[in-house]
């Protein structure tokens, strides 16, 4: 009835899957699981998405739209193919993003909210994603890529423009959330005297 | 049982049962907007904060269970500066427009705001802005001024089955909305209005045109379904402004359908207010004294079997015991109440009553619903239903037509011939009902207003007994009327005598020419192009199919400008009360029948309304107890006989234009338009409940 939108053979599968984590009569709870896998399948959760889980959980199509609208994550309209998001947040702020977020819009061509004519890339200005630790840091697809520098950021993009994979995590080189100068404690675990 | 203290009054309560509704108990009011004792707790509004000792902040009541020993506060400094906290964050984006909003006067916010609002706001931030949203003909928005309660919501979910509204987006950008901005398509959409705290959903027809406090305010019965719902009928000056629910457990808890509610327009339009008399062809106006003339001239020599009377859908047991005593005193057995050729037979109560009671459906474990959409027929009807299936307790299957009732139910075909391989026991419904302690069939009058109606109801009967419907503190033998004035014209007995005509065979007759004087009871719904040469006398509020082909118009008033009595479809005796005058010269029917008894000279025997009632009561002591429930014996009824492969259908196929009242109404031409001519039950099928 959803003309717009149907899983793939993959995605099918995998929602036939998710649906049956959980008991009869409990197809709701699949509703999340639904709406990502349909996200990843088009980029963005539309009108005929939205319709098309309903119908497979038995929702109404109301109850499925304030889902979607509650979470951030799903994408009430199409995104780029690389969807760029850029936290802006107080310990991002404070360690720089703003440097990074200028880059960004100068690499890219485009403003906060907007995608490249070529439909590759969507910028987007973001809350924290709970990687202060790591700040400043950005959300490319499912990566993250922290200890950014304007510097950084640049190479991130050249890369991704030229159909490359940049390496995700922290730009700076420490290990992880690990203290930015190398380990001060347990240093013994380190490499050499692993 | 828990046992508790609320500000120093020790209470038990059982256990499960929330602080608010603990402190209610003893009589201690705790602020809300979004709890309502009819709908799921949500606690999202946070005004009900109480104090309870022990606990480190403030909880909500109307989420919070009692615990055994709680000691609770709800009127402390620190519980009222919480509660300040708690308003002067609603009224950050509430707009400060209570001169001009309909629900001044009757608002929560406003109300609670003299309690704890402060005389001036903090935040200087512009108020948000909210789109509003076009809900159809019947409910007004204004959502900059919702609260977010989400009372709507929680409505439409879980009482009226339509899950349609929602809240959508998150915080600050929370909006209350439908999906994709649809209309509200439920026929019981009316009630958002009374439920929502603020004036964010208000009465669209009525909009602009009261303040509340300006109204007058009478408490009446409703006779646009056969519930006998109660209702407050709220006028000003002498017209009637909106029409209310009043709360009555057994019978329509708080709601009202949309038809009940919202055809109150059709009372001031197209109304008789003088009496008319066919002069050359054409209505003419005339005195009561004319009017009445002319008809006792046209009765005169008119022997007693070529007169007769059709009592119409919403008639009063007051008209209708009048004119059946009119009949008698003519020596004419052909009169009718059904209308619409219900094969219902008087003589034994339980027969035509929905016998287990409204209330009863919130025992039934099993229902076969043969012949009706109740959803169109008895919206509130519906809800219980509804309530009843959603605890899981309850099985249901329809024999008719296939719709969405908003409940989960077995389609077990649309034809005769099920029913009575359920009644023979070769359907294996029969075993569920037979299982069931308390099995319950509901009869529409989409089964029995046709031919094979009266071997339809013997298959009921014989259902009844086979499933075991009867028990010795059980009867769930239900027929569902449509019409009001039905249950009462069957307890007058205001059926056909010995040898005379039902309603199918006054009209035939007239088109033979074999009446001579017809009397319409308010009755619109049959064949007026084929009455041949009868005298029509027509006695009702509106110009309406009646009236055009009468030939003398006798006004009378409506359900609102009269003291009726009425029978519900469960045998309560339901009285309407004066709330407003009837326009111009219209007089009760019972009067009119009185004075055209008296230009006879074979007056009546009763001069006052309190006369007229000993009269019913005489005919019937059922109508000595208003209000009231009297059990009904069983008995033998039914006649067999060959079924028709015709399939049920309901006997209501536009809900919101079904009587002179809700088709005069501009409102209920509106609805018929913008949702169809079936109610709500036309949109997409609604999932929840598959
Ligand atoms: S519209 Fe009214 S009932 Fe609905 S959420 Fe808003 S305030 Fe509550
Ligand atoms: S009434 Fe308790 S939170 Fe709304």
């Amino acid at each position: 009835m959803s003309g717009g939108f149907a899983f793939n053979a993959d995605n099918a599968a995998k929602a036939k899957a998710l649906l049956a984590k959980y008991p009869e009569g409990r197809r709701p709870s699949a509703v999340m699981g639904l709406l990502d896998l349909a996200q990843r399948q088009v980029g963005w959760v539309s009108q005929e998405v939205i319709e098309a889980v309903a119908e497979m959980t038995g929702l109404a199509p109301i109850r499925v739209q304030e889902v979607a609208t509650f979470y951030t994550m799903y994408n009430l309209s199409a995104v780029g193919h690389h969807h760029v998001q850029i936290c802006t947040n107080i310990c991002c702020l404070l360690t720089g993003s703003d440097g990074v977020a200028e880059t960004a819009k100068r690499a890219l061509g485009i403003e906060f909210g907007e995608t490249t004519p070529d439909g590759r890339f969507t910028l987007s200005e973001v809350e924290c994603l709970g990687a202060c630790v790591n700040a400043p840091m950005m959300q490319i697809g499912d990566d993250y890529y922290e200890d950014l520098t304007p510097e950084s950021a640049k190479a991130i993009f050249e890369t991704l423009k030229t159909g490359g994979t940049p390496k995700p995590g922290p730009q700076s080189g420490r290990q992880f959330s690990a203290p930015a100068g190398g380990p001060t404690t347990l240093k013994t675990l380190g490499g050499e005297a692993g | 049982m828990p046992k508790l203290s609320i500000d120093g009054r020790d209470i038990e309560v059982e256990a499960g049962t929330t602080i608010l509704q603990a402190a209610e108990r003893l009589g201690i009011e705790i602020p809300r907007f979004c709890y309502h004792e009819r709908l799921a707790i949500s606690g999202n509004c946070r005004m009900c904060l109480v104090e309870v000792e022990k606990m480190p902040k403030p909880v909500a009541s109307c989420a919070q269970p009692v615990g055994d020993g709680m000691v609770v506060r709800t009127n402390t400094p620190a519980i009222r500066k919480a509660r300040q906290g708690v308003m002067e964050f609603l009224l950050v984006n509430h707009p400060l427009d209570c001169p001009v909003c309909d629900q001044g006067g009757e608002c929560d916010l406003q109300d609670q705001a003299v309690a704890y609002g402060a005389d001036r706001g903090r935040c200087r931030e512009p108020r948000r802005q909210v789109h509003d949203h076009d809900y159809g003909p019947l409910i007004a928005t204004t959502m900059t001024r919702c609260i977010h309660c989400t009372r709507c919501v929680r409505f439409l979910n879980e009482i009226a089955g339509v899950p349609e509204l929602g809240a959508v987006g998150r915080g600050e950008h929370m909006e209350v909305g439908t999906y994709l901005g649809r209309a509200i398509g439920s026929e019981l959409s009316g009630n958002l209005i009374d439920l929502c705290p603020v004036g964010a959903l208000t009465n669209k027809p009525a909009a602009f045109t009261y303040r509340s406090w300006e109204l007058k305010k009478t408490e009446s019965a409703d006779v646009m379904d056969a519930l006998g719902s109660r209702i407050r009928i709220d006028t000003r000056g002498n017209q009637v402004v909106r029409i209310l629910p009043v709360a009555d457990d057994a019978v329509n808890e708080e709601w009202l359908s949309d038809r009940s509610r919202f055809a109150c327009d059709g009372l001031t339009r197209q109304r008789l207010d003088r009496c008319y008399v066919r002069r050359d062809g054409k209505l003419t106006p005339a005195s009561w004294h004319e009017a009445v003339m002319a008809v006792a001239n046209a009765l005169r020599g008119a022997p007693g079997g070529r007169v007769a009377a059709i009592a119409g859908d919403q008639a009063d047991a007051e008209s209708m015991v009048a004119l059946k005593d009119l009949m008698a005193g003519l020596n004419s057995p052909n009169m009718d109440c059904r209308g619409d050729g219900a094969k219902l037979e008087a003589g034994v109560r339980a027969s035509y009553l929905f016998n287990s009671t409204i209330a009863g459906i919130n025992q039934a474990d099993a229902v076969l619903i043969v012949g009706s959409n109740p959803r169109k027929e008895a919206p509130v009807l519906n809800a219980r239903l509804r309530a009843r299936w959603l605890t899981g307790q309850m099985k249901a299957a329809v024999i008719g037509p296939k719709t969405d009732l908003t409940f989960g139910h077995d389609w077990l075909g649309d034809t005769a011939e099920i029913l009575s391989s359920v009644a023979e026991g070769k359907h294996p419904f029969l075993e569920v009902l037979k299982a069931a302690k308390r099995p319950m069939l509901i009869l529409g009058q989409g089964a029995l207003a046709r031919d094979d109606g009266a071997a339809v109801l013997s298959l009921a009967r014989k259902l009844a007994d086979a499933a075991g419907l009867i028990k010795p503190d059980w009867n769930g033998f239900n027929v569902l009327h449509t019409a009001a004035g039905r249950v009462g014209g069957l307890d007058l007995g205001f059926v056909p005598g010995k040898g005379g005509r039902d309603v199918a065979g006054i009209v035939d007759g007239a088109a033979r020419n074999e009446i001579d004087v017809l009397f319409l009871l308010g009755a619109d719904e049959i064949d007026m192009a084929g009455l041949g040469h009868a005298f029509v006398v027509y006695l009702g509020s509106h110009g309406d199919a009646g009236a055009h082909r009468a030939d003398v118009v006798l006004p009378a008033p409506a359900y609102t400008e009269k003291s009726g009595t009425w029978v519900s479809t469960e045998g309560r005796v339901r009285r309407s009360r004066l709330a407003a005058f009837p326009p111009g010269e219209a007089k009760p029917e019972w009067m009119a029948i009185k004075a055209l008894s008296d230009a006879m000279n074979r007056a009546l025997p009763y001069a006052t309304l309190a006369e007229v009632r000993q009269r019913m009561v005489a005919v019937n002591p059922i109508f000595a107890a208003v209000d009231e429930i009297r059990p009904a014996a069983w008995g033998a009824f039914g006649m067999l006989g060959a079924v028709s492969d015709k399939p049920f259908e309901s006997t209501i196929a536009d809900f919101h234009r079904v009587d002179p009242i809700s088709r005069a109404s501009e409102t209920m031409a509106a609805c018929s338009k913008a949702f169809g001519p079936k109610c709500g039950c036309h949109s997409k099928k609604t999932v929840t409940h598959d």
